[in-house]
């Protein structure tokens, strides 16, 4: 198993995350992804890369560092972000109920694993 | 934007806006210009259209020899904008969309929407028979209004 299967795995373990993938932040494509049926990982590549990307902006324009870990939250659930090495994001698409903090966490440790 | 054919404009419009490109032509397989946003000078315009309609043939025809249905899209990565050209039916015939865009946008977001455009110029083309073809004789005649329309002028 690759290092990016690897992380995709620990990620859709935690309870209520209804998928994962990694992707490349300045294309906004998939690089691997584990996703439950109807989850378009196509889309989520592209507007999470565009949100990860812009956030960078704004937090440089205000004289911070890029966010480490991204956190969006709606009704229907939440997508999170945890940005890796060179232009690597670990994305996870969670129900409402899903456990954020594990997640969040095994996300950070993933993302560090990835060469 | 300028288009040939208002029912374009809307999902084109959609798609420049959602998308950020920069420049972006809409043409047939032969190379005619359909609609056109971003281009300022004809001639950059029936350059382009001819060279994307060449390379979309030229891909078809190298997809066809590996012996692979057609690539989707080709796309040149460059430093400061990158370049996607596409072939997608209409119930017009086969289109090309040739997009030009920057690092303030990327190619899934390009991709995404274009795939959308595509899915709302299908629906939205008229269903009755596509014009006839151009005579050789009104040819001229024919590209001198279309570029007139294309360039308001």
């Amino acid at each position: 198993m690759t290092a990016a299967e690897e992380a995709l795995e620990r990620v859709t373990e935690v309870p209520g995350v209804r998928g994962s993938l990694l992707i490349s932040v300045d294309d906004g494509l998939v690089v691997a992804e584990r996703l439950m049926e109807g989850i378009d990982g196509r889309a989520v590549a592209a507007l999470a890369a565009s949100l990860v990307q812009r956030l960078g902006r704004a937090t440089g324009g205000a004289g911070l560092q890029s966010p480490k870990f991204v956190h969006l939250r709606g009704n229907a659930g939440s997508v999170l972000a945890a940005r890796g090495r060179d232009d690597l994001v670990l994305v996870a698409v969670v129900d409402p109920d899903a456990n954020v903090g594990r997640a969040r966490i095994e996300m950070l440790d993933a993302v560090g694993h990835l060469a | 934007m300028r288009a040939l054919e208002p029912w374009v404009v809307a999902p084109l419009q959609t798609f420049i806006t959602e998308s950020s490109a920069r420049l972006i032509l809409l043409m047939t397989t032969s190379g005619q210009v359909v609609a056109q946003h971003g281009f300022s000078r004809s001639l950059d315009v029936m350059t382009a259209s001819a060279l994307g309609a060449a390379i979309v043939a030229s891909t078809e025809e190298l997809a066809r020899i590996m012996g692979a249905s057609r690539f989707g899209a080709v796309v040149h990565g460059g430093s400061r904008q990158s370049c996607m050209l596409a072939a997608f039916g209409t119930p017009r015939g086969r289109w090309i969309g040739l997009v030009v865009f920057g690092s303030e946008t990327s190619v899934g977001i390009v991709q995404l929407f274009f795939d959308k455009m595509v899915e709302e110029l299908v629906g939205a083309a008229p269903k009755e028979q596509p014009p006839a073809l151009l005579l050789a004789e009104n040819f001229e005649h024919e590209l001198d209004t279309s570029l007139k329309e294309l360039f308001g002028r």
